[in-house]
């Protein structure tokens, strides 16, 4: 991983062995330069062959969901191995959660029927929050959200506490084999190798082949990038500790504003930004600080906007709100039957239209700007960091440019919440399938999928290999990179495989009595 | 819910049809009503329904998000319940005499409309799983 990339929870990326250090179990020159693979070539390399029907690369959310629908389908554990550096399904989404300052207590950004726990989403998080709390808040909530509420949101407990207890009972435990993916190949005869580095001390060769005729990839985010201003920053300065994205852990910057009164500068226009200001301004008001918050935002919306009436998206005070990352009915309705006959360009255009950077117009966050404007401690304005310079007694100097001509500020902090993606090559596993498996670009340059997640150019008959989330992003689905998103996919991977005669079809009757054995809490 | 245009006809006359339908075989005996009665009523509801939901796709297309929101679902009930009892009092549904009594309409409408509206914000997903996320259409 380089220098750029923020750390994630697992093990940073293992070294491929240097020329003439090839010892037996290791990948030879041979095997890593071609792009089908026999199995000779595999056993005289020495590396141990583990067979299996179905593989998933990644362990986070998108293959928990996944295997979970193939067990409800029926496909029992003993053909199913998640290939992963995780400790549990949730662990790298809880901590880019906690870190973005949502801890279990508070809300996530996605609906009452987005369930990771339950591919039916009934019941769904309000209804169980109803039942759980004994009130009935949370249903007249769902019930006139969004025209008198806002969007119902599940506390991130909630989602966790689900989540493990689903995990239990389809015995996820069994199908997971720890340890970093290197690569998966095409086998000549069919199927695939996903060779594993397997968990210090776990196996006896630097290598482990699975053989499997399914593959299934869902490495999560290829790479979360620091800005290249933040980085030269905090390079030239070795100062760490000031100049900090809001995806890495910055308890510090709080700390710093409690002990004395202070400046901050927040960057961005997202979910993390809002979140950041309500903890800046929720820490104001808790311990009566004086900070004070510079907002720069580069993109100022100040109103409703889109290209005519039937697309028109709100917005002000330099937001574009959406209730979730993408418009609602991408995930079911209009926007999803259209976007999955677009291609090319006109899918492109699409996304831009309805993507973007946006935030969910929340009354308290809306409560919360509102007093801080009228009460001068809150500024946004549109502009951009020009330069970074560390200050006089721990400060940092920020130069910027904005609207109203160049602008010098000093502040005790800069929180950056802008997440700037890494492209899909700086991941390992996604370069190795653009080189040597098959697999393209969609056109939002993200890897090629088809409506039924199988990547484009992969196939080898009659194995399958499947993509889903972040990674996917500019396919016929949008919202992949969601809860919701990936049950879609598992679905439509779920769909494929049953035609394929891996796992039973979920008709009414199979998922009827399915649903009735997760309501009991049935092991399956 | 997140309809389409195909879905919501699909969904609407489907789940009247069969879970209004087991409801109006329970609720005629209670509102001491012939089924030859309550049946055309809900036939009627379906029908005019499917002119409605026309309509409210046309609304729809003014919300960003593309969806259609529960409380949209439930307070439905008022203008497409109104239109239907002024056609009954006109004498223009055909099979229902004019003279049914109000509160037996409306004891049926509405508790259909609810029932009906339960059921697809909810237990229908259970044994239609792809149902949500096909904007609502079973075929
Ligand atoms: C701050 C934040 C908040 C979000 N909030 C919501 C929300 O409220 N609702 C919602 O629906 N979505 C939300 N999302 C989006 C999305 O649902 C989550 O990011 C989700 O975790 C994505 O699941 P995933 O499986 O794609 O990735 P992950 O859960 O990150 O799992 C992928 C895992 O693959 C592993 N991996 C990568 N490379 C390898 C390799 N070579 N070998 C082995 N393992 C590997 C990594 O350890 C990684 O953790 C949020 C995202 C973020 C960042």
């Amino acid at each position: 991983m380089r220098q750029d990339t923020i750390r994630l929870p697992g093990p940073a990326v293992a070294p491929d062995p240097g020329p003439g250090a090839v010892r037996p179990g290791d990948l030879t020159p041979e095997l890593i330069a071609t792009d089908w693979w026999s199995d000779d070539a595999v056993s005289r390399a020495g590396i141990p062959v583990v067979d299996v029907p179905f593989v998933s690369v990644g362990g986070g959310i998108g293959s928990f969901v996944t295997v979970d629908y193939l067990r409800i389908c029926g496909v029992p554990t003993s053909a199913i191995r998640v290939l992963t550096q995780l400790e549990s399904p949730w662990e790298s989404y809880e901590y880019l959660t906690r870190v973005s300052q949502i801890p279990r207590g508070e809300r996530l950004r996605s609906d009452s029927a987005s369930c990771p726990d339950n591919i039916w989403g009934f019941p769904s998080y309000a209804v169980r929050e109803a039942l759980a709390t004994r009130s009935p808040r949370s249903l007249w909530n769902v019930l006139v959200e969004p025209i008198l509420a806002d969007y119902y949101t599940p506390k991130a407990g909630q989602a966790f506490e689900s989540m493990e207890r689903e995990h239990d009972r389809i015995d996820y435990a069994s199908t997971v084999v720890k340890g970093q993916v290197r690569m998966v190949r095409r086998r000549v005869g069919g199927g695939y190798f996903t060779i594993l580095i397997p968990a210090e001390g776990t196996s006896p060769t630097r290598r482990v082949a699975y053989r499997s005729r399914y593959v299934h990839v869902a490495v999560g985010y290829p790479g979360l990038k620091f800005l290249p201003d933040l980085m030269e920053y905090r390079e030239r300065h070795r100062d760490y500790g000031s100049v900090v994205n809001a995806y890495e852990p910055h308890e510090q910057i709080y700390q710093r504003l409690a002990a004395a009164p202070g400046t901050v500068l927040v960057r961005g226009g997202g979910i993390v930004a809002s979140r950041v200001l309500q903890r800046l301004i929720d820490d104001r008001d808790a311990r009566g600080l004086q900070t004070q918050i510079l907002h720069v935002f580069r993109t100022f919306v100040t109103g409703a906007h889109g290209p005519h009436v039937w697309m028109r998206r709100r917005g002000g005070d330099g937001w574009a709100y959406q209730g979730f990352n993408y418009p609602k009915s991408v995930w079911g309705g209009q926007l999803k039957a259209r976007v999955r006959k677009l291609e090319g360009q006109e899918r492109a255009a699409l996304y831009a239209q309805f993507g973007g950077t946006n935030t969910p117009i929340r009354r308290n966050w809306q409560e919360q700007l509102r007093r801080g404007r009228r009460e001068r401690w809150y500024h946004a304005f549109q502009g951009e960091i020009t330069g970074l310079t560390p200050g006089p007694s721990g400060t940092v100097h920020a130069a910027l440019r904005t609207a109203n001509g160049p602008q010098d500020v000093q502040v005790t902090a800069v929180i950056d919440c802008t997440g700037l993606e890494a492209d899909i090559r700086e991941h390992r596993v996604l370069a190795d399938l653009l080189d040597h498996g098959g697999a393209g670009r969609n056109p939002l340059g993200r890897l090629d999928v088809e409506r039924s997640f199988e990547v484009r150019g992969t196939r080898s008959e009659p194995g399958r290999m499947y993509a889903s989330g972040s990674a996917t992003n500019g396919g016929y689905f949008p919202g992949v990179d969601t809860f919701l998103g990936l049950q879609i996919a598992a679905q439509e991977i779920a769909d494929d495989l049953e035609a394929l005669g891996f796992c039973a079809r979920l008709g009414p009757v199979r998922s009827t009595h399915q649903w009735w054995l997760w309501a009991r809490g049935r092991k399956i | 819910m997140l309809p389409t245009l195909n879905g919501r006809i699909q969904t609407r006359v489907f789940v009247l049809l069969v879970v209004g339908g087991l409801w109006t075989l329970l609720v005629s005996p209670l509102i001491g009503q012939p089924y030859g009665v309550t049946f055309v009523v809900l036939l009627a509801v379906v029908v005019l329904g499917v002119g409605w939901e026309l309509l409210y796709h046309l609304i729809q297309q003014f919300r960003w998000e593309k969806d259609w929101p529960t409380l949209f679902g439930l307070l439905t009930a008022v203008n497409e319940g109104a239109l239907l009892w002024a056609l009954i009092s006109a004498g223009a549904v055909p099979g229902v005499p004019r003279e049914v009594p109000f509160g037996a309409f409306l004891v049926q409408f509405l508790s259909t409309w609810i029932i009906v509206w339960l059921v697809v914000n909810g237990p229908m997903r259970v044994p239609f799983v792809h149902w949500r996320f096909r904007g609502g259409r079973l075929i």
